[in-house]
């Protein structure tokens, strides 16, 4: 078996008869186990679960294939996605023996359609951060070089598919946690438009900004999951009532008469050159296969990062306010008075990088400054928002790098918060838009890192966004 | 501007945040220069610009309808309390507070 198996792949050895859920489960635990002590991508190993659950599909799985698009297909979520009584720690302290009494939407259309959940990925503490470091259980390590970073905050989920453990994986995207990764580990990661994928039973960092997406080694496994997750959820009033195509089936590969649009301001100052060489040259490929390069602008560049962080810091401090020590999770001991049992539960629950955004939030949020700081943002957010649909009246979609450099090494940034958020210029802006984009790979630096290529779609158009990343993938 | 020791304090207060003497001096430090940095958002005349809303994209009409007042089965007492640090005969308790 080679290292890295595709859906497609694993369906093809269930029909053959070369191959089991069973069997095929237990190889997948069996690498997990083995890579997972230089790795440190996973927080829970559903192993008996998991074992069960294939050992149920055995006899059926050669007509199960033709039937149920993910059957038999081990897959990894991220810890911030509850699966009902599996330990889900959200890479927290504060939530470090809880286990859910639901399961997510998102990880239940998964189980629907036949996947088998073997694992829980280690992630940023309540998705805060661009490297996986700020888990409370450890750093996770990019299966390239383990010297570097996987990015983040999803970095469990990406070495997951990218270590070649599982075809897919989920992850979260609240300001690039799904692409950013991905483009640092050298796969493909989704981040679908705002209201596609419910969010019921994901731990909400900045609700309007977070979504669920898939990983993947190749589009085609991607447009498989994302048809599977997607749709309306009663229990999730953000998700949108709109039809669900099989984006499969949307992959013809024929760009012929696509507008892509390069924004000049995602190529300038800051950006690594060979990251700019590298999607440069995926543009003139893009240009090859048929699709028209037009010029669009996205003229507010350069405040993305302090809108950003402004808005996702003030959701996450109201957010984050359920972690009391009262209902669930982690409670200090021997508190004198309610109000010492909040304030211990959380400092001693949360680590550094949540309680620095926590303040930050507060901050943005408190009397005599929100104006100045809270209601400027939403302001020019509404200026990014429509940038982006003035971009698309010229295009179809838009090309930008993924991240500004490559991975970085473990503890390079990890002490100067601002620096690390910098780096995720090019994606927060997806998501104060709202819009869809995927990172996919399209080279390596000269020490041998990968890089991302980033596509942004309107609006719902997630069809033309993936048939895009497939052309280009070919 | 500058974020003191004592606006750090406060904003820990409205937070919820005890937090220890090494933890206020590195935020108060790092807070200030995130928040120097947020100031460039000041270079951008807003005067005339709605904040930001929700957008109706997609199917919003039928997305956001109300179900009917029906009465469905909910997680009940025993598994809304098994998560609790300390339930008590039904109960979350929490200090005393009268």
């Amino acid at each position: 078996m080679s290292n890295k198996l595709t859906i497609e792949e694993i369906h093809n050895l269930y029909e053959s008869g070369d191959a089991t859920p069973s069997e095929i489960v237990r190889t997948t635990l069996e690498k997990i186990e083995a890579d997972n002590e230089r790795l440190n991508a996973y927080l829970t190993i559903n192993r008996e679960n998991a074992s069960i659950a294939a050992t149920a599909m055995d006899a059926d799985i050669r007509s199960a294939v033709k039937t149920k698009p993910l059957a038999g297909i081990p897959v990894v979520v991220k810890d911030n996605l509850c699966a009902a009584r599996v330990r889900t720690t959200c890479g927290s302290q504060i939530l470090g023996n809880y286990l859910p009494p639901y399961t997510a939407t998102a990880v239940k259309k998964l189980e629907d359609a036949g996947a088998i959940l073997v694992a829980k990925a280690n992630m940023d503490e309540f998705a805060m951060g661009s490297s996986t470091e700020n888990s409370a259980f450890g750093t996770v390590r990019n299966p390239i070089n383990t010297d570097y970073v996987p990015g983040g905050s999803s970095g469990g989920s990406a070495v997951a598919v990218a270590a070649g453990h599982v075809p897919v994986s989920l992850g979260s995207d609240t300001g690039g946690s799904i692409r950013q990764p991905a483009s640092f580990c050298g796969i493909v990661g989704l981040k679908p438009t705002y209201g596609r994928v419910s969010r019921f039973g994901l731990v909400a960092y900045a609700s309007s900004l977070d979504q669920i997406g898939p990983f993947a080694t190749s589009v085609k496994d991607a447009a498989r999951v994302l048809t599977a997750i997607s749709g309306h959820d009663r229990h999730d009033s953000t998700s949108v009532n709109e039809p669900v195509p099989d984006y499969l089936s949307a992959l013809t590969g024929d760009i012929k008469g696509l507008r892509v649009g390069v924004p000049p301001e995602c190529f300038g100052e800051g950006l690594d050159s060979e990251v700019k060489a590298s999607v440069e040259a995926a543009i003139t490929r893009l240009k090859d296969r048929g699709a028209e390069i037009v010029e669009v602008h996205l003229p507010h560049t350069k405040y993305v990062v302090a809108v950003y962080y402004l808005i996702a810091t003030a959701e996450a401090s109201s957010n984050l306010a359920r972690f009391d020590g009262v209902r669930y999770g982690y409670r200090t001991e021997d508190a004198r008075s309610l109000s010492e049992l909040y304030r211990r539960t959380r400092d001693e629950g949360f680590g550094a990088e949540v309680k620095r955004r926590i303040m930050l939030g507060t901050f943005a949020l408190s009397s005599g400054y929100y104006d100045a700081y809270y209601e400027k943002a939403q302001r020019v957010r509404a200026m990014l928002a429509n940038d982006f649909a003035e971009a698309f009246n010229k295009c179809d979609v838009i090309a930008t790098p993924t991240a500004p450099t490559p991975a970085f090494k473990v503890g390079e940034k990890s002490d100067d918060p601002l620096a690390m958020y910098l780096g995720d210029i090019y994606t927060v802006t997806i998501n104060l838009a709202g819009v869809p984009a995927i990172s996919i790979p399209c080279g390596a630096s000269s020490a041998g890192l990968p890089i991302g290529l980033q596509l942004i779609g309107n609006h719902f158009d997630e069809a033309r966004l993936l048939n895009a990343a497939f052309a280009y993938e070919q | 501007m500058p974020i003191t020791r004592t606006e750090v304090e406060k904003i820990a207060k409205l937070a919820n945040l005890e937090l220890t003497d090494a933890e206020k001096d590195s935020f108060s430090g790092q807070l200030a220069a995130i928040v120097e940095y947020i100031d460039q958002l000041n270079e951008l005349d807003t005067a005339n610009v709605a904040p930001w809303q929700p957008r109706s994209v997609g199917n919003a009409a039928t997305s956001h309808a109300s179900r009917d007042d029906v009465v469905e089965p909910s997680l009940g007492q025993e598994t809304a309390l098994a998560q609790a640090p300390e339930p008590d005969e039904g109960h979350f308790t929490v200090p005393r507070v009268i």
